[in-house]
């Protein structure tokens, strides 16, 4: 059992939580995510990155987006209270290391939060960090002042313009690939479809570019298999061979497709799918 | 295939025919010639639809009748086939005269899991293959059901012995870490703890029982089996973490660096499922065994109301021959699939499943595509499973292991329809540990390198069950967690 110390709601459907979780919290390194399960006997167990962490206090950060059963069920959830399991830090670690040109990070939506602790840890090693932040509306961005906080350069981006610049996160990236000093890296978090398309957009360039996947996940330990995704024509597991991935690699097409497989069931639309689709619709 | 007998007749023809033998001064001629005792299970219409436990166990009158098969040879050949040495004519020898306390205590002497050894051990390849009324007969199956008799055991003792913490001696101060809940890690947390050590199970799962909770159904074995077994151990004082991934959350060496363990036994397990590497293998539908039967039995998702959703299908490929593979086809039944296949690549008489387990799921319905191999797997344009592409094999010439080798007949390539694949074609160790201990040998098929006594390359870290054999048995992975546990008690004086 994980006491919930904090919940603060940051738009419409997406939440923070700090969760007791001490040795988590003392292990996890940027990149790396959890597995929670809010009941036991009948809960399902699902994967959230751990977006914060405070090792002497003992806590960890989630921020996640009400789009299912699951995370619904968590959303109801008041400071208090517990929940059932917390298992981490799971996945491997992003890499950080000195760059000599600038570190570009992409966040979409409900992206940012796995992306703060890479943004910090680019920060706190002095590389020149540019961060990329869309949203489809200026309700739905998150993070910015911490965010702000961290990076040499914010550009944000909503759909609808409300907020920054109106334009899709590429747009910007584009530019940043074609600018004198062009990114040394790009780590893109967001929906699939942002994904692959910053991946399209840097890879003209031959911008090394990092995403971080988002597949279905039961285990989290590399038991399951249900996770994998195929990596420049070979299986890789994203919870114990990533989930940070060489995005120039990844067939996002067939990732897309294994994140539809219970979609009958679930009954429900996920919000990520809407906005994917959105993108996609844009795009054409 | 309908020689199914309902219990209340097996139990009606067994007290009848103990009426007569008990009676009889009986010989070993006359021995012999007593059948072989049905396993009553439940009538397979029923099962299909249903998550019970298909075998229901012996009457007291079939044990009689059962027991008084058994020749008590001299020599004993079932014990040699016994990978813990069960003193097997001792046990029935005491189970036919009713006197089931002792028998119990006998069979707990060796081992400490009867009431999950006797439910899935392979004793037609271990003591009832040895046993010489099987040789006699010319069939291991009809053998004494040693099995049979020892769960009976076990679950009479469970019903009419109450639950006590055994004695124990006062704490050694020394702390002892094992990595896994399976039957591997559980049994030697037993001897240690009852050795005086504080004993830690760290597991990464948020339920104890290893492969014998995510991966054995309950309908071959209850989970309140396992509980039961789980429960006593914390009586005793065992202390379990779980949601906890050593290698994570903790590194091995932090373990003992930092949280003050004098040793370690890693019982990981075989967690990492092996994929054929064909054509179609991450379309919609296609799921590993491990991931099919986790999400059925640990997440329970044949409960309607449990949140994690599990794939509907009517038609169901499962490509395998082993216990998994009828494990993962019979959960496929009752989670409503109507047809559902086994793909193997060999015959029946090659398949590694307990003989059992074949003959329930074929009761159940299953359809069995021997000397069959799959080639691909086609999908749709959503991308999801529509078919899988066969290829037809026949006995080729012996090889030097003497096996007929399957060889695959040329053009008989042939697609069944189907909307879910399961290959289950086996599972090697999870690299976990591998990459997060530095020092720490492994073999070149990635299992942990031990030494007679389950000693690893470093000092005072043990390892057993599947981490070390490669995907076995559970009475393996029990064994190797005695030996680790008197090891590491030799270690640590
Ligand atoms: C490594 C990793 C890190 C993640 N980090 C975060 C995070 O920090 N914050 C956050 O809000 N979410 C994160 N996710 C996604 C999150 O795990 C899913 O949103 C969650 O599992 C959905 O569960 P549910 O029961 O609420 O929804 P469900 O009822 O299971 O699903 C609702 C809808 O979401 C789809 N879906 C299911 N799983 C996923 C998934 N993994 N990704 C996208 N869609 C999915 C389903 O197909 C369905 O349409 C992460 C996923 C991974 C693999
Ligand atoms: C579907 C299926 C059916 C089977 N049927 C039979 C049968 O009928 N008869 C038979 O004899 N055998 C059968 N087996 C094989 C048998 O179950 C195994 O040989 C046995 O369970 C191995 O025991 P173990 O203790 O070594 O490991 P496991 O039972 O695999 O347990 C290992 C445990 O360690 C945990 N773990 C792994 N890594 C870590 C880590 N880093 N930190 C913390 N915890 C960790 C895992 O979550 C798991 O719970 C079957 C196996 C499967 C998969
Ligand atoms: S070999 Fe068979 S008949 Fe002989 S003692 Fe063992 S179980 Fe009895
Ligand atoms: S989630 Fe099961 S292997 Fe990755």
């Amino acid at each position: 059992m994980n006491k919930i110390l904090e919940k603060k709601q940051l738009s419409a459907d997406v939440f923070r939580m700090k969760i007791e979780a001490p040795l988590i919290a003392e292990e996890r390194k940027a990149g790396q995510f959890l597995i929670l399960q809010v009941d036991k006997e009948l809960g399902e167990r699902i994967p959230l990155t751990i977006a914060n962490a405070d090792a002497q206090e003992g806590f960890i950060e989630i921020i996640f987006q009400a789009v299912g059963a699951t995370t619904r069920q968590l959303s109801r959830k008041e400071a208090g209270e517990s929940v059932e399991a917390v298992l981490g830090p799971l996945g491997q670690p992003t890499v950080i290391e000195k760059k000599d040109g600038p570190v570009v990070c992409v966040g979409g939506g409900i992206g940012v939060a796995p992306m703060h602790p890479i943004v910090e840890a680019h920060h706190k090693i002095g590389n020149r960090v540019i961060t990329i932040m869309g949203a489809r509306n200026k309700d739905l961005l998150i993070m910015e002042d911490e965010m702000k906080a961290l990076s040499d350069e914010l550009i944000i981006c909503t759909d609808d313009g409300s907020y920054g610049r109106k334009d899709l996160v590429t747009v910007p990236l584009k530019e940043l690939c074609e600018s004198d000093t062009p990114p040394a890296e790009v780590i893109a978090i967001g929906p699939p479809i942002m994904m692959k398309f910053c991946a399209e957009t840097t890879r003209p360039y031959k911008v090394h570019t990092m995403v971080s996947l988002n597949t279905i996940m039961v285990d989290g330990t590399g038991m399951c298999g249900g996770c994998r995704v195929s990596i420049g024509g070979e299986t890789k597991f994203v919870c114990v061979d990533g989930p940070e991935f060489d995005g120039h690699l990844v067939d996002f097409d067939n990732m897309m497709m294994r994140l539809k497989s219970y979609k009958n069931q679930e009954a429900h639309r996920c919000n990520l799918d809407i906005e994917a689709e959105k993108l996609e619709a844009e795009r054409k | 295939m309908s020689n199914y007998k309902a219990p209340e007749i097996l139990e009606k023809e067994a007290s009848e025919l103990w009426d007569t033998l008990k009676e009889t001064e009986l010989t070993p001629k006359s021995r012999r010639d007593i059948p072989q005792q049905d396993m009553p299970s439940q009538d397979p219409d029923i099962r299909r639809g249903n998550m019970e436990e298909v075998a229901v166990g012996y009457t007291a009158e079939q044990v009689f009748v059962e027991s008084a098969r058994c020749l008590q040879c001299k020599n004993a050949p079932c014990i040699n086939g016994c990978p813990v040495s069960i003193d097997i004519p001792r046990f029935i020898k005491e189970a036919g005269d009713g006197k089931f306390g002792p028998a119990i205590d006998v069979i707990k002497e060796s081992s400490m899991l009867p009431a999950i050894c006797g439910r899935v051990c392979p004793q037609e390849k271990q003591c009832m293959e040895q046993c010489t009324l099987g040789k006699i007969l010319k069939d291991p199956e009809k053998s004494v059901a040693i099995g049979r008799i020892e769960r009976f055991l076990a679950d009479w003792e469970s019903e009419n012995r109450p639950e006590t913490a055994p004695e124990l001696p006062p704490s050694n101060g020394k702390k002892v870490a094992i990595v896994g809940s399976g039957p591997s890690g559980l049994t030697a947390a037993a001897d240690l703890r009852k050795a005086g050590f504080e004993v830690t199970i760290f597991e990464a799962f948020h339920k104890p029982g290893g492969v014998t909770v995510y991966g054995i159904p309950e309908f071959r074995l209850p989970k309140a089996i396992v509980e039961r077994e789980v429960e006593g151990l914390m009586r005793m004082g065992v202390t379990f973490e779980n949601n906890f991934l050593v290698g994570r959350t903790r590194k091995l060496k932090d373990l003992m660096e930092k949280d003050g363990y004098n040793a370690v036994y890693i019982a990981s397990g075989a967690g990492l499922p092996k994929f054929m590497h064909i054509e179609g293998e991450n379309l919609v539908g296609v799921f590993s065994a491990n991931e099919f039967l986790t999400r059925s039995n640990l997440m329970k998702a044949y409960d309607s109301n449990a949140a994690t959703p599990i794939y509907q299908a009517k038609r169901v490929a499962v490509f395998g021959g082993g216990n998994v593979a009828m494990d993962a086809a019979r959960t496929a039944v009752r989670m409503g699939a109507e047809e559902v296949h086994i793909i193997y690549r060999r015959t029946e008489k090659e398949m590694p499943a307990r003989v059992e387990e074949v003959h329930h799921a074929k009761e159940e319905g299953v359809i069995f595509n021997l000397l069959t191999s799959p080639v691909r797997i086609l999908g749709d344009e959503d991308g999801r499973v529509r078919a899988i592409e066969c290829l037809k094999y026949e006995l080729g010439e012996p090889d030097e292991s003497g096996r007929r080798k399957p060889v695959p007949i040329e053009g008989s390539e042939f697609t069944i329809d189907v909307e879910t694949c399961i290959p289950a074609i086996g599972n090697t160790s999870n690299p976990l540990i591998k990459q997060t201990t530095p020092g720490l040998e492994f073999t070149r098929w990635g299992t942990i390198e031990v030494d007679e006594n389950q000693k690893t390359s470093l000092d005072h870290v043990f390892a057993g069950g599947d981490i070390s054999q490669g995907a076995a048995t559970v009475i393996l992975a029990m064994g190797d967690g005695r030996k680790a546990a008197a090891a590491i008690i030799e270690d640590l004086k």
